[in-house]
């Protein structure tokens, strides 16, 4: 477990070393931050010297020395754009998108699970079927457009719900939070359900079918022919079986729905890290670029990993399956 | 320390907005302003918002008309014409209570010197600065400097003690990998006072009571609350569903709507910003065309049937919604310089545009890329691609490489595109600001933003000397003359004059300024 | 004998479609959809790829109303530029069709590949396979294709980018989905692998590749198909979303996406053809395709029936 546990937490690293150097390469083409940083007013001898001071004249290795060796630190640099450390602006960024992606993944979970419960037990019924088409509807259809039309309906025509921003927000200790008044509640709805949808019809879907499978089995069998009840067949026997795909499932779609928020935030404007990263891209605020990409990944990275240990605790076959019966 | 203010000031805020509602005036735009730190950024978004907290010694209202604000009275100098002096305004206080006096301005001025501030450029031919007793203040410049009051309207003044209490002496400096105390905070004299801010998001300002003209503007707007919303469809549905009382840069698509709903109205007015190409007229072969060892636009005749070529009633009509006003000149009509003759739309005559493409020897046409940007001005990208239709009828194929603004103007620096989209706004209001940026050959301090590789030494010559010259009439015969020159070349394709859209509650009441700077304390409320 | 397998599979395949009612219409609506994308230069009443063919003064015609400044109608109206909708969706299609044709045969050719090589092989081989599938699966589609766009558009001379943002996209957006199908294809080499007929193979001295394509992969074939099925609506909607965000077709060579994120800017103003009409092909094309993967998915997964 031990010699597993490091082997993975080694790669991961690497991954990460990668994933930085990909991201840092692709910067040198997404524009020149700066012409944005100087005004209309800049001479060619501005340029050069802002140049110089950014450290975009030295080699791109040296760059990238110089990026990584900050990083190990914590340290990111200051954005371009707002003249400040990148690392308190993310930190000041990240709550908001947390907020909104716990909300859509526990909506996604919560309905994508009842769904997927109900139409694999009424899986030949009209409304199952219904279900089962409709939520395609979800899937067929581009996030940023699906959430322009909420707006359109739930903040235009019917004048229910905000269109854009937290509302209101209070600070809890360091994080400032939506969750602690009506404003911010309401504020949440359109952007978590925009978000969540397409997870949520994954998650009906990946149920349905495990669930299936699960009633095909032969202790389920047993079970109904020993007399029980359905919903005990159903909710005893059968839910629990489908729980572990379908937790590893929504685990690896958490990176997802934080790579999804960049449209949601944009479309809404909430002002997570999903929309900073937006807007850096648009002023090539290299820092703040950077720093999300890392950031994103060493998420991503973490939660693969954490899923991976976690297997290799449950199910001990995985570690004959990986390192014997392969060869 | 700092976010235990804010926190407190939000939950004060939270608390009162039930009692402040009839006055709180809830603003939104697409972008935010980059920074508090008055000198770090010369950009419309970052400044509109110091216009509200900060003043400079004299401000632009909302007509465009220089008036006072912590100047009372300034002229050049009897004695020397190298000097302009100022009359500060007495018994002025920050927000924090310090006293305003002619040290703030003298640090205010050495700090937007300094290398690392945005207007510096602004202030090339200052020498000095000094103080000239507590409420006088004087400029020494190189050389007679006539239109000096047009480039401190937006050059804000900072309390000297503050910063220097604060460690925001210097302005933003990127190699320390610290923030200036200034970027988060500030220290004014003007109307409104920042309660809280986070980028990107919100910022709370309030009235400040004790501001000194409090009885001779409207300040009818007790609180501002600004939300920067970059979606357009988002924006528009703020405000048709009455979550914001105002925005800026309404679509211009969504116009009608905005006016027809209930409760809303749009006021325009012509911005100071004009849009037009660029094409690489001195270079002796292109890159981006199929013409082989000559370059089609140095021939006069090819830029004059493009420019014949371009519908500019149809822009108008379609792609602006009428929203714009078509342009002869590439110079917006409040500049000093502009004549409506000047101005006369070029006319759309495809006839004849196709026989001065025969003349000059490209009967059959040529291909050429087009660079504009996308994420910049209103439409950019849909009038690109209705120039790429208007060129196809006169033989020029073109090809639209549409791309956002950071990866556009690069390409006209380096002089990397031979055909490029460019507007042009003029903080001055003077046409010498124009001639230095974009006629003058490009060099280290002059013709920055001239793409066209045009070069013609007599012209620099003649634009170098409009900068000292005092004689107000012979200089205008100097910009007149220019102008020709400009028109005759076909330097430019002018376009059309951008019109600014505001879309606002009916409760609110103001008339559109041309520099797309909305300063509140000129607003009404009903 | 494996004749007579293939021809009982099919038959029992075209069973299943003739009593699937939902199968018959999505494949239908499909075909209609391809083939009208195929036929485009055909079908379409004007050419809105070709720019001098275009009257500005056409622009925001409204459905079957005589344009008020040159009178002439479009049955489903004009868009910003004067660009008949009817034919821009036409050949729209053909872009997006054709980016999520060669996505999915891209991302299909490489992950097959790719598992079958990391089943078969085992080792270090597999291991690392699999690992950079698991990275990529962690790693969100859209967050690559970015990526991907940003780098390849630095890469790529200035006057081809044009007609590169195709080409970027298709290899953006397939590499964004090979894992499924590595994945799946692993999976089941690894037990075809163990049966005995993978086994006679190999003492009989056939090679790896030829054990590998003769006879494992007509074993995945059924699964390898749901996924690409169902990777194809994928491919079409991502190209869409990657067009919102700045990275995807050209203006003036419009996909089904760019033309919903311009159509987007008109839902307010009253256009609203202008996002309906795509929006709505959009729905129905990857909606039928959708409802074929889930049917094929229910037929070709005997555990379900």
């Amino acid at each position: 477990m031990l010699a597993f546990t490091i082997k993975r937490t080694f790669q991961s690293f690497i991954v990460l070393l990668v994933v930085g150097l990909v991201a840092f390469s692709m910067f040198r083409f997404v524009g020149d931050p700066v012409d944005n940083m100087l005004g209309q007013e800049r001479t060619g001898a501005d340029i050069e010297r802002l140049r110089g001071v950014l450290g975009l004249d030295q080699p791109f290795p040296v760059q990238y020395f110089k990026f990584l060796k900050g990083a190990v630190q914590g340290n990111f640099g200051v954005s371009y754009r707002q003249g400040r450390p990148v690392s308190e602006i993310i930190s000041e960024r990240l709550p908001a998108t947390l907020e909104l992606a716990a909300v859509s993944a526990i909506l996604a979970v919560g309905i994508g699970f009842a769904l997927g419960v109900f139409v694999a037990i009424r899986r030949d019924g009209w409304v199952a079927h219904t279900i089962m088409t409709v939520s395609l509807v979800g899937v067929s259809l581009p996030t940023f457009l699906i959430g322009i039309l909420l707006i359109y309906l739930f903040s235009v025509e019917l004048n229910w719900l905000p269109s854009f921003g937290r509302g209101e927000v209070v600070m809890v200790g360091e994080w400032r939070t939506g969750f602690l008044t009506k404003s911010g509640l309401q504020a949440l709805i359109l952007p978590s359900i925009t978000l969540g949808l397409y997870q949520m019809t994954l998650i009906m879907r990946l149920v349905r079918s495990e669930m299936l499978e699960v009633l095909r089995q032969d202790y389920i069998r047993f079970a109904r022919a020993r007399g029980l009840r359905d919903r005990s067949v159903y909710f005893r026997h059968a839910l629990k079986n489908t729980l572990i795909p379908v937790i590893t499932v929504t685990g690896l779609q958490l990176g997802s729905i934080i790579a999804f928020a960049i449209i949601t935030e944009t479309v809404f404007q909430w002002p997570g890290v999903g929309l900073l990263f937006i807007n850096s891209i648009q002023f090539v605020d290299i820092p703040v670029m950077a720093a999300y990409l890392m950031l994103v990944s060493v998420m991503f990275v973490a939660i693969n990993l954490i899923v991976d240990l976690l297997y290799f605790a449950i199910d001990p076959r995985l570690h004959v399956g990986r390192s014997g019966g392969t060869g | 320390m700092n976010i235990k203010l804010m926190l407190m000031t939000t939950a004060i805020v939270a608390g009162t907005t039930g009692m402040a509602q009839a006055e709180t005036l809830r603003w939104a735009r697409a972008g935010d302003a980059l920074t508090l730190d008055p000198h770090a950024q010369n950009e419309g978004p970052t400044s509109a918002l110091a216009h509200q907290i900060m003043e400079p010694l004299l401000i632009r209202d909302m007509t465009g008309q220089i008036v006072p604000a912590l100047a009372t009275e300034w002229a050049p100098s009897p004695d020397d014409p190298n000097v302009w002096k100022f009359k500060l305004r007495e018994g002025v206080t920050f927000h924090d209570g310090a006293e305003f006096d002619s040290e703030d301005v003298v640090f205010s001025f050495n700090r937007a010197m300094t290398p690392d501030s945005d207007y510096k450029e602004l202030l090339a031919s200052v020498k000095e600065v000094r103080a000239d007793g507590k409420y006088g203040f004087e400029i020494v410049t190189d050389g007679p400097n006539p239109i000096m009051p047009s480039n401190l309207t937006n050059l804000f003044i900072m309390d000297k003690g503050w910063a220097e209490a604060n460690n925001a002496v210097k302005v933003q400096d990127y190699e320390g990998g610290e923030d200036t105390h200034a970027a988060r905070n500030a220290n004014g004299t003007g109307p409104y006072v920042l309660v809280s801010r986070e980028p990107d998001a919100k910022t709370v300002l309030k009235m400040n009571e004790n501001y000194w003209g409090m009885g001779e503007f409207p300040m009818q707007v007790s609180e501002i609350i600004y939300t920067p919303i970059q979606n357009k469809a988002t924006r528009v549905a703020a405000l048709l569903s009455g979550q914001v009382d105002f925005i800026q840069d309404v679509p211009v698509q969504d116009l009608a709507r905005v006016a027809g709903a209930d409760g809303l109205q749009v006021i325009t007015a012509p911005q100071n910003r004009v849009i037009f190409f660029g094409m690489n007229q001195g270079d002796d072969d292109l890159k981006s065309d199929d013409v082989d060892g000559a370059n089609p636009f140095a021939d006069v005749r090819v830029r004059q049937a493009v420019n014949m070529a371009i519908n500019r009633d149809a822009i108008r009509t379609v792609v602006m919604r009428d929203q714009s006003i078509p342009a002869g000149v590439v110079m917006p009509p409040f500049v000093h310089g502009w004549t409506a003759e000047l101005d006369a739309v070029p006319a759309n005559d495809i006839d004849k545009a196709k026989s001065l493409m025969a003349e000059a020897g490209y009967g059959d046409g040529f291909s050429i890329r087009l660079d504009c940007p996308n994420d910049r001005y209103i439409n950019d990208e849909a009038i690109c691609q209705a120039t790429v239709g208007m060129l196809a009828q006169i033989g020029v194929n073109v090809q639209l490489d549409a791309k956002p603004k950071a990866q556009h103007f690069p390409l006209i620096n380096t002089l990397e595109t031979d055909f490029y989209m460019l507007g042009w706004g003029v903080p001055t209001y003077d046409s010498e600001y124009i001639f230095n940026f974009l006629v003058h050959s490009k060099g280290e301090k002059y013709g920055s933003w001239n793409g066209t590789r045009f070069s013609n030494e007599e012209l620099d010559a003649s634009i170098q000397a409009l900068a000292s010259e005092t004689d107000l009439e012979k200089r205008d015969n100097m910009i007149a003359e220019i102008w020709k020159v400009v028109q005759e070349e076909v330097l430019y394709i002018p376009i059309h004059h951008q019109v600014l859209n505001w879309g606002m509650s009916d409760k609110v009441g103001t008339v559109v300024d041309p520099g797309d700077a909305a300063k509140f304390k000129y607003f009404t409320m009903k | 004998m494996r004749q007579a397998i293939a021809r009982a599979w099919a038959s029992d395949f075209m069973w299943s479609f003739r009593h699937s009612p939902v199968a018959i219409v999505s494949f239908i609506v499909a075909m209609v959809l391809i083939m009208a994308a195929i036929l485009a230069p055909f079908i379409a009443p004007h050419t809105p790829f070709d720019p001098g063919s275009l009257n500005l003064m056409n622009g925001f015609s409204s459905p079957m109303q005589p344009n008020q400044f040159t009178g002439e109608v479009f049955w489903l109206g004009t868009d910003d530029q004067g660009r008949d909708v009817f034919s821009t969706i036409l050949y729209g299609m053909r872009i997006s069709l054709f980016v999520g044709f060669a996505a999915v045969t891209f991302a299909m050719i490489l992950g097959v590949t790719l598992g079958l090589i990391a089943g078969y092989a085992g080792g270090w081989v597999g291991t690392l396979i699999m690992r950079v599938a698991d990275v990529q699966l962690t790693f969100p589609g859209i967050l690559v294709a970015m990526l991907i766009f940003g780098i390849a558009k630095g890469f790529t001379p200035i006057h081809l980018r044009d007609q590169m943002a195709i080409w970027v996209l298709i290899f953006a957006i397939g590499l964004s989905e090979w894992v499924q199908f590595a994945r799946v294809v692993r999976g089941a080499t690894l037990v075809e692998k163990g049966k005995e007929y993978v086994q006679a193979a190999r003492l009989c001295g056939r090679s790896g590749t030829a054990i590998m394509v003769r006879h494992i992969l007509p074993n995945v074939l059924g699964p390898v198909l749901v996924i690409a099925t169902i990777s194809l609506a994928l491919s079409i909607i991502a190209e869409a979303t990657l067009s919102f965000l700045g990275v995807g077709a050209p203006p003036t060579k419009p996909s089904l996406g760019t033309l919903i994120r311009i159509g987007q800017g008109y839902l307010f103003s009253g256009e609203w053809w202008i996002l309906l009409f795509p929006a709505a092909t959009l729905l129905t094309l990857a909606l039928a395709v959708n409802l074929l993967g889930d049917w094929l998915r229910d037929v070709l997964n005997p555990r379900l029936r």
